[in-house]
């Protein structure tokens, strides 16, 4: 069961560049915007999301054949709130600085549609292990995209990758005027729409028939 | 039984809840302390960049600024209203935030710009010195910027007067505007400032445009380029808490006193 080929490759892989479930399913936009101004957040809410993902899929199939039909949604949600609130104490124990500025978005982990889509989705009628990679190759699309969109913002916005000085701004006495535009939430629509447009140009068969 | 039937689904549920509260409560019991721990030291680094014990910009490893705190920084409560301190209270322990919170240890604030709601009936403040003799006090301030409150605070040399330090260590600003209210660079154009004109009101101010040094412009701070609500809030939250609702009543005390 714990054997990890072709099958497993291809459902953690797949989720990042063919069925990513911001670009593609359209998940997740709006932590998406919230927390891509700096790459570190976006990483620390992006590694969340995928220990959530993956550890609720594995739970939620665990118990699927237990799990009374009629309360399902209900009892996936209880798994995931509960492994939220876990991550955030963590976060909260262990990277304090920066779970002042997260905290409010690892809550909305729980309304993430990503994690409660994989869940319901998918770890409903698979087996643990391949819902646990499910689980974990949806939150590595969400996260790589995270990470792209970050890198990006805080880039062009103040000039910094992970907090240091990649362009010295104006405000450090250096020569880069942040690009103050790209810090605000339109920005990070502008780039996951770019990123759209080229994916689906590098993959037509992503393109929505009208 | 059935797994769809009526007690089952009661029981399933139950356990659900059981074990997803155990697990919730259990993380939050192990983790506590460090947790705690956290909180106090990211204040107390805080209260020391204000005070100018560290300069901006410097880091602090996590002993060193509790060391640093424990040798150099005495918490003390003082009553707003009459400006005195306050002993039978562990000013140590005293959280201002809770307080203020508490409908019997504070009361609601006058209509005010800086949008603060409520005031401690005490005040947390921070001396500066050592061996009994101080020479700098940081207040803490609060009030509204663009999204929410931002928290901070202020350090006043003996005169009263002139600026010692100030930091933010909450503000839901917007990263790269509003939010360099963190920037140490930012931070650096306070020390020298005036606080107070002098007839004694409040009269520090940020302002657009370029601001010299503290001899050319005693009153005035670069404001945040971006960040004008911001900036907004930040003057009106120090005109606050300079004033009579404020620490008005206690820094007169202290300069007439001419000690803290």
């Amino acid at each position: 069961m714990a054997s990890f080929g072709k099958r497993q490759w291809g459902v953690l892989l797949d989720p990042v560049y063919n069925n990513n479930p911001i670009l593609l399913q359209m998940l997740g936009i709006c932590s998406a915007l919230a927390v891509t101004t700096r790459m570190d957040k976006a990483l620390v809410l992006g590694v969340s999301v995928i220990v959530v993902a993956g550890l609720s899929s594995l739970i939620v199939s665990l118990i699927r054949k237990i799990t009374p039909h009629s309360i399902r949604i209900i009892v996936q949600l209880a798994i995931i709130s509960s492994l939220v609130i876990v991550v955030d104490q963590i976060l909260k124990a262990y990277l304090y600085e920066i779970s002042l500025e997260l905290s409010v978005f690892v809550g909305l982990i729980i309304t993430n549609c990503v994690v409660l889509g994989r869940t319901e989705g998918f770890a409903m009628q698979n087996p643990p292990w391949i819902s646990f990679i499910d689980g974990v190759g949806n939150g590595l699309g969400y996260a790589v995209l995270l990470l792209i969109v970050g890198f990006v913002r805080e880039l062009l916005g103040s000039g910094r990758i992970f907090g240091y000085p990649v362009f010295a701004s104006v405000n450090d006495g250096g020569w880069y005027v942040p690009a103050g535009m790209f810090l605000l939430a339109p920005a990070a629509f502008f780039i996951i729409a770019a990123i759209i447009w080229a994916l689906r140009v590098w993959k037509p068969e992503q393109q929505e028939k009208d | 039984m059935k797994v769809d039937s009526p007690g089952y689904i009661l029981v399933f549920a139950t356990v659900v809840c059981v074990v997803c509260a155990l697990f919730v409560s259990g993380a939050n019991v192990l983790l506590k302390d460090r947790q705690d721990v956290n909180r106090l030291l990211y204040l107390r680094k805080n209260v020391l960049q204000a005070a100018g014990l560290v300069p901006p910009g410097e880091h602090l490893s996590d002993r060193e600024a509790m060391e640093l705190f424990e040798h150099r920084i005495e918490p003390r409560l003082v009553d707003l209203d009459s400006g005195d301190y306050v002993s039978g209270v562990d000013a140590a322990e005293y959280r201002q935030r809770k307080a203020s919170a508490d409908p019997e240890l504070s009361r609601p604030a006058a209509e005010n710009p800086a949008g603060v709601r409520r005031i401690p009936h005490l005040a947390k403040v921070y001396l500066v010195g050592e061996g009994g003799s101080f020479d700098r006090v940081v207040i803490p301030i609060e009030g509204l910027g663009l999204y929410g409150t931002l928290y901070g605070f202020l350090a006043l040399e003996r005169d009263t007067r002139t600026i010692a330090g100030i930091a933010f260590y909450e503000n839901r600003e917007t990263p790269g505007l509003g939010a360099e209210v963190d920037n140490p660079r930012w931070r650096a154009r306070w020390p020298g400032r005036k606080a107070y004109d002098d007839q004694w009101q409040p009269r520090i101010a940020l302002v657009k445009g370029h601001v010299g040094s503290p001899v050319e412009n005693p009153y005035e701070v670069d404001a945040l380029s971006g960040a004008t609500m911001t900036s907004n809030g930040v003057t009106r939250m120090l005109r606050f808490w300079l004033g009579q609702q404020g620490f008005g009543t206690y820094l007169e005390k202290a300069r007439t006193r001419g000690a803290f």
